[in-house]
């Protein structure tokens, strides 16, 4: 995969390896929405190739947090670093390459296209990239077939079920050989034996493509597939295993 | 649970050496904590005294663990009645985390801290068992299982004590 060039003005050199440095790191952010606020000082980073559960209450700032690292919000205050480039630096047409190209999303309820077929919606992201059709369908296949739903090639997300749309979101988001996989409660309309398969499929899957994880859970058997986790409790990211000083 | 009728339940499907009983109860049961030969010995008297199993024969050699046990007709009685017996379940109403959290408050200790580095712990497992059900086989995973949904359960119990952590500081101080 051949990373996007650095904006200009940045020292960002994507081709290096990444491991003086997180992939993505997220300093002292500032998010609210009006009187409420949402995020109060979060700082958050993850190295390519891990896996990190973001854990904590409801309503503690979790999605939050995501939209601000995934550029799909801009925060108040504090900045971003995807690759060494900020992302409040880049231009809004910048930002959406990104989020296509070097970010992946699974949400909740899987939101796919209701009017493409699944594969159609597997290839979007990398038609959306500029891959050709059949490259970008043939790469699709392949990809429902890893997560054993190959018989959703020409159905709708209307016709399936949820465990099966979860994993058609699992494979879109991990087609287009993301940098960073967002995941947003990916297993929270499963079942418990769907859930356990979507998330050894979805680790499988981003260990063997190295790319990084941001887990939002709030159950401990899913965060359980992470290599760590932190919480985010009133608006801020705490380290767990180092007690009342772990704020990072 | 209850090594003389697992040991028991073992002889069901043929006489075995003393030896051979605790590696097959290790590699079945044993997991983490694999039983002692003392263990073993002591138990087979135990039966044999009972009448639940006789003794079949001799390896060459000394040692308890040269015996070939067999199940006896009043064992195979005795396994039956453990195996339609239902286990009584555990109550959990003695608890260390609770006990803790409760002098960490009347003595004016960090209560939330404990439960944070008790959570912490918590996952630690909770990962370490999860990667060594990816490795595993069915058996491996059943057994994985089994322990993540109890560790689970303790975790909810760690987040809801969190939640009602002031709530119950106010109800000790009374
Ligand atoms: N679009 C919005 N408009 C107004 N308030 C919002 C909006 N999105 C989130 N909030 C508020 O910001 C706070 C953090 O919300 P967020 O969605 O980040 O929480 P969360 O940790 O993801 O919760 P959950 O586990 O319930 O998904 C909450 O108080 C929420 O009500
Ligand atoms: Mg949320």
């Amino acid at each position: 995969m051949t990373p996007p060039a650095a904006p200009p003005g940045t020292a960002a050199e994507p081709d290096s390896p990444a491991a003086d440095r997180p992939l993505l790191r997220a300093a002292g952010l500032h998010k609210s929405y009006g009187a409420t606020p949402a995020l109060a000082g979060a700082s958050f980073s993850i190295d390519a190739g891990e896996v990190v559960a973001v854990m904590g209450p409801s309503g503690s700032g979790k999605s939050t947090l995501l939209h601000c690292l995934a550029g799909i919000i801009t925060p108040d205050e504090g900045t971003v670093h995807f690759q060494g480039a900020e992302l409040s630096a880049l231009s809004d047409s910048e930002r959406s390459r990104l989020r296509r190209g070097d970010f992946g999303f699974v949400f909740q309820f899987g939101r796919l296209v209701p009017e493409l077929t699944c594969l159609e919606n597997v290839a979007l992201p990398m038609r959306l990239a500029g891959t050709p059709r059949r490259a970008a369908e043939g790469t699709a296949g392949e990809w429902l077939a890893r997560l054993e739903v190959s018989d959703t090639h020409a159905k709708r997300p209307g016709q399936i079920s949820g465990g099966q749309g979860q994993r058609v979101a699992v494979a879109r988001a991990l087609a287009a050989r993301p940098r960073v996989v967002f995941a947003d409660e990916p297993t929270g309309a499963l079942d418990t034996l769907n859930g356990e398969r979507v998330m050894e499929l979805l680790t499988a899957a981003a260990r063997d493509t190295g790319a990084a994880v941001v887990l939002v859970t709030h159950e401990s058997r899913v965060a359980a597939y992470s290599d760590r986790e932190v919480v985010v409790r009133d608006g801020r990211v705490r380290d767990l295993g180092a007690g009342a000083a772990g704020h990072r | 649970m209850s090594i003389s009728h697992t040991l028991l339940g073992l002889l069901e499907a043929g006489p075995r050496h003393g030896y051979d009983l605790k590696r097959t109860f290790d590699e079945r049961f044993g997991h983490d904590r694999a039983l002692h030969y003392g263990q073993v010995y002591a138990t087979m008297s135990r039966l044999l005294k009972n009448g639940f199993v006789e003794v079949e024969g001799f390896e060459a050699g000394d040692g308890p663990e040269r015996k070939r046990y067999a199940i006896t007709d009043a064992g195979v009685t005795d396994v039956g009645r453990w195996l339609t017996t239902p286990e009584k379940p555990e109550p959990y109403l003695r608890n260390t985390l609770y006990a803790k959290v409760v002098l960490a408050l009347l003595s004016g200790r960090n209560a939330a801290e404990l439960l944070d580095v008790q959570t912490a712990e918590h996952l630690r497992l909770m990962r370490e068992l999860t990667r060594r059900k990816r490795d595993g086989d069915l058996v491996d995973q059943l057994v994985c299982d089994h322990a993540l949904f109890h560790l689970e359960a303790d975790l909810r119990w760690l987040e809801l004590a969190a939640a009602r952590l002031d709530r119950l500081a106010e109800e000790l101080r009374r």
